[in-house]
């Protein structure tokens, strides 16, 4: 068998004639892959220069017996990303720490002109065998690429960012009106976002419920994760009379603590819920929608107005308001504050359940540490529509949003967050107490 | 049936392990930040990559030697502490928190992306810059030591430097904060309007501290890359955390309290890490993969760092009076 294999390593042209394009020396089996590719000098060589990880995808990008050169080539998975591009043999080889399924990704924006892939689709799913190494092929091809004008990607991207904000709106909200009521910068928050799509996993996908009803099971779960947190840890604490910074280190423990249990009993992968890769079959104009997306926009917008109501309109709206102004004044009007901070956790952690079901529909996909990941964009968009205001979190997030999904017309796209987080900083040295923050906060 | 040797001897190399050096000079440098002058610094990973990036960097594309390569990553990490301190250092506590923390992430991005892999390696990062710092070795090639703590010279070498290193950044600090500049920078934790009140620029020396504890966090960035390659992956969030942990157990506001407290740390970390793993190969937690095992310490820390704020505030070395946090 290895020797076959090897055989086929150095003639590469029967490939070629075959399928016309070239994309590994190993198409045939994935198994044998490893002592191929030890033979093969150049590669090897390469191999004992990455001593960082075991693992290795590997690959060859080849059109017409030509290499391509700077095809850019994502893997992912398992909470772990990297990227990199063919060289000038054509060949890409990524490193990842451990095995495990991997979504490999072909950017058909880096091929030439004219040339698509051809065969199946431009992200594989991709496992290792027995070995170390796994060849992953693309099936290159001539074809033309729907491409889509400057101004049409504008909006295209937009509406992203729109879909984006929104989602995390849910979450910042939330989040704001924890730290206007009780000063708590809540770290732990990410883990209320990743709460809600993993029990969405749990009881839609696992225990196969009707996925409305995981939904709203998750949506509940998330909730009385919101009252079981501020009963049995920050209610305590504010008795004890623990001070801010202190709270704010031990939300970063509880933080740290919650996403690796999540990673302890759901692993490292990436799992997708029903329905998140169906087409796009919505066309507006250029814009292409899945119904998937629409649903979630209009939840979101549905569900901050039912917020806005409540927080204008309601008496317990006016007196979360009240005690997020001025804790110790509303004690003395006669507001329950500790009942309003437990309705505040409540309601925030449901809202950040639901915004998880989202951003995992958004990703697409469910993983251990999904929050995390938008953790610092939340705190972006409440600080830059000024800590503690429940609608300045609303605005911040639609900014922050709408700003990392336009950025990628310029920004790539693995950077695409970095934009978001200077313009966080920028905004803290000219305007610290946020778009529609008041200047006494600051201080 | 479970090696109990290796467990101990593994837990035991932690004590003098360089990784334990590093992170003791980083807890060091944080210790300025948060015990002393109470500034709630949560990108001490930030600095700590600056370090590592300068350095290899400097040497691998530049060709510099090691001394112009230190400099350029303490550099590096002064003007980094610059761009945090002027927009936040006048605002509340807590912005200062965020802003660090989204800087680290961003350095960690510009480091991770593809768009300047000729110089950061992407993710899979930079080595072969060690030749330089190896030649400056004056121990003859060769294995030396006893029992568990046996090395080759350059691991030697690694040790001796970073942990003389941590000894001399260690009396400066002492040294320092017992000088009036010291007491300045208490006073600053414990009442900044009192200090502002007798005349001093407040905002001047959280900036000085800012920048001398990035410091002590970029040369043990330094330190920490020396028996590893640098990778991207590796300066997470979850690294200042860990640095956090170890401060926090030691004590805040101390000077041993970083340094044992990292050593007590690791030691912990390693015998942990090491029974439980050995104990899943052995089948005693049927339930548990080799995988989950090595996330158990994840949690751990978590539940460790809430367990000692609320009732341990003080860390082991701390004095309670002395409690370094600002309201």
């Amino acid at each position: 068998m290895e020797p076959t294999q090897s055989v086929a390593t150095r003639s590469p042209g029967r490939w070629l004639i075959l399928l016309g394009i070239l994309l590994s020396a190993l198409t045939l089996s994935g198994i044998a892959a490893s002592p191929a590719m030890a033979e093969d000098g150049s590669t090897g060589a390469a191999a004992s220069e990455e001593e960082e990880f075991e693992y290795f995808f590997t690959g060859n990008v080849t059109f017409e017996d030509e290499p391509i050169e700077g095809v850019r080539i994502t893997v992912e998975g398992g909470g772990f990303e990297a990227e990199t591009e063919t060289d000038a043999d054509g060949r890409w080889r990524i490193g990842v720490p451990e095995k495990g399924e991997y979504e490999i990704t072909l950017d058909e924006d880096t091929l030439p002109e004219g040339v698509v892939v051809a065969e199946g689709e431009a992200t594989v799913t991709s496992e290792f065998g027995l070995t170390k190494l796994r060849a992953v092929n693309f099936f290159l091809g001539e074809g033309q690429r729907t491409t889509t004008d400057f101004s049409a990607q504008v909006l295209i991207r937009f509406i992203n960012g729109l879909n984006f904000g929104l989602l995390l709106a849910l979450a910042a909200i939330g989040l704001s009106l924890i730290f206007g009521t009780t000063g708590l910068s809540n770290f732990a928050h990410a883990e209320m976002v990743t709460f809600g799509a993993l029990m969405v996993l749990t009881f839609g996908v696992d225990l196969a419920l009707p996925i409305w009803l995981a939904i709203i099971i998750a949506i509940v779960l998330s909730a009385g994760l919101g009252w079981t947190l501020d009963a049995v840890i920050w209610k305590p604490l504010r008795r004890r009379g623990v001070a801010l910074i202190p709270l704010m280190i031990v939300s970063i423990g509880l933080s740290l603590a919650i996403r690796y249990t999540y990673q302890f009993f759901y692993g490292g992968s990436t799992r997708q819920l029903p329905g998140a890769t169906i087409p796009s079959d919505i066309h507006l104009g250029p814009i292409t929608l899945s119904w998937i997306d629409v649903a979630s926009m209009a939840t979101s917008i549905v569900v901050l107005l039912a917020v806005a109501y409540f927080l204008l309109r309601t008496r317990l709206g006016k007196a979360t308001r009240a005690v997020s102004d001025n804790a110790s004044l509303a004690a003395a009007s006669g507001i329950d504050v500790d009942r309003v901070i437990r309705i505040v956790w409540v309601t925030g952690a449901a809202l950040a359940g639901l915004s998880g079901i989202l951003w995992a529909y958004f990703r697409p996909g469910v993983s251990w540490d999904m929050g995390f990941q938008i953790l610092l964009l939340i705190f972006a968009a409440v600080t830059l529509g000024g800590l503690g205001t429940a609608f300045g979190a609303l605005v911040g997030s639609l900014v922050v949003g709408i700003f990392i999904e336009m950025s990628t017309l310029w920004l790539p796209s693995d950077m695409k967050y970095v934009g978001a987080l200077i313009v966080l900083i920028l905004v803290l040295l000219f305007r610290p107490q946020g778009i529609l923050g008041r200047r006494e906060r600051i201080g | 049936m479970i090696d109990w040797l290796a467990i101990f001897s593994n837990a035991a190399q932690e004590v003098i392990s360089p990784t334990t050096a590093a992170y003791a000079l980083a807890a060091l440098g944080l210790a300025i930040h948060f015990g002393y002058t109470g500034l709630l610094n949560f990108g001490q990973a930030g600095f700590i990559a600056l370090g590592a990036y300068g350095y290899a960097i400097s040497i691998l594309s530049f060709g510099f030697p090691v001394w112009a390569a230190v400099l350029v990553a303490v550099g590096a990490s002064v003007i980094f502490a610059l761009i945090l301190g002027i927009p936040t250092l006048r605002l509340r506590a807590d912005y200062l928190a965020i802003v660090t923390i989204a800087a680290a992430e961003i350095l960690r991005l510009i480091f991770t992306t593809n768009t300047f892999d000729a110089l950061t390696g992407s993710a899979s990062g930079l080595q072969g810059y060690k030749d330089g710092f190896a030649a400056l070795n004056p121990i003859p090639p060769g294995s030396y030591g006893f029992g568990p703590f046996t090395y080759n010279a350059f691991d030697w070498w690694i040790r001796i430097v970073g942990w003389t290193l941590v000894v001399i950044f260690a009396v400066i600090t002492w040294l320092i904060m017992r000088s009036p500049w010291g007491r300045v920078i208490k006073g600053i934790r414990e009442d900044e309007d009192a200090v502002r009140a007798l005349g001093k620029n407040v905002y001047s020396y959280k900036m000085q501290s800012l920048i001398l504890g990035g410091v002590y966090g970029t040369i043990a960035g330094m330190i920490f890359i020396m028996p590893r390659a640098v990778v991207p992956a590796n300066y997470q969030t979850s690294l200042t955390f860990f640095v956090y942990a170890i401060l926090l157990l030691g004590g805040a506001a101390t000077i041993l309290g970083p340094v044992i407290g990292s050593m007590i740390f690791w030691v912990l970390i390693s015998f942990f890490s090491g029974f439980v793993a050995r104990a899943v190969e052995a089948g005693w937690l049927p339930f548990m993969s080799q995988v989950q095992a090595g996330q158990l310490r994840f949690i751990l820390v978590g539940v460790a760092i809430m367990l000692i704020v609320v009732f341990m505030p003080q860390g082991i070395f701390g004095n309670k009076k002395e409690l370094a946090f600002v309201k």
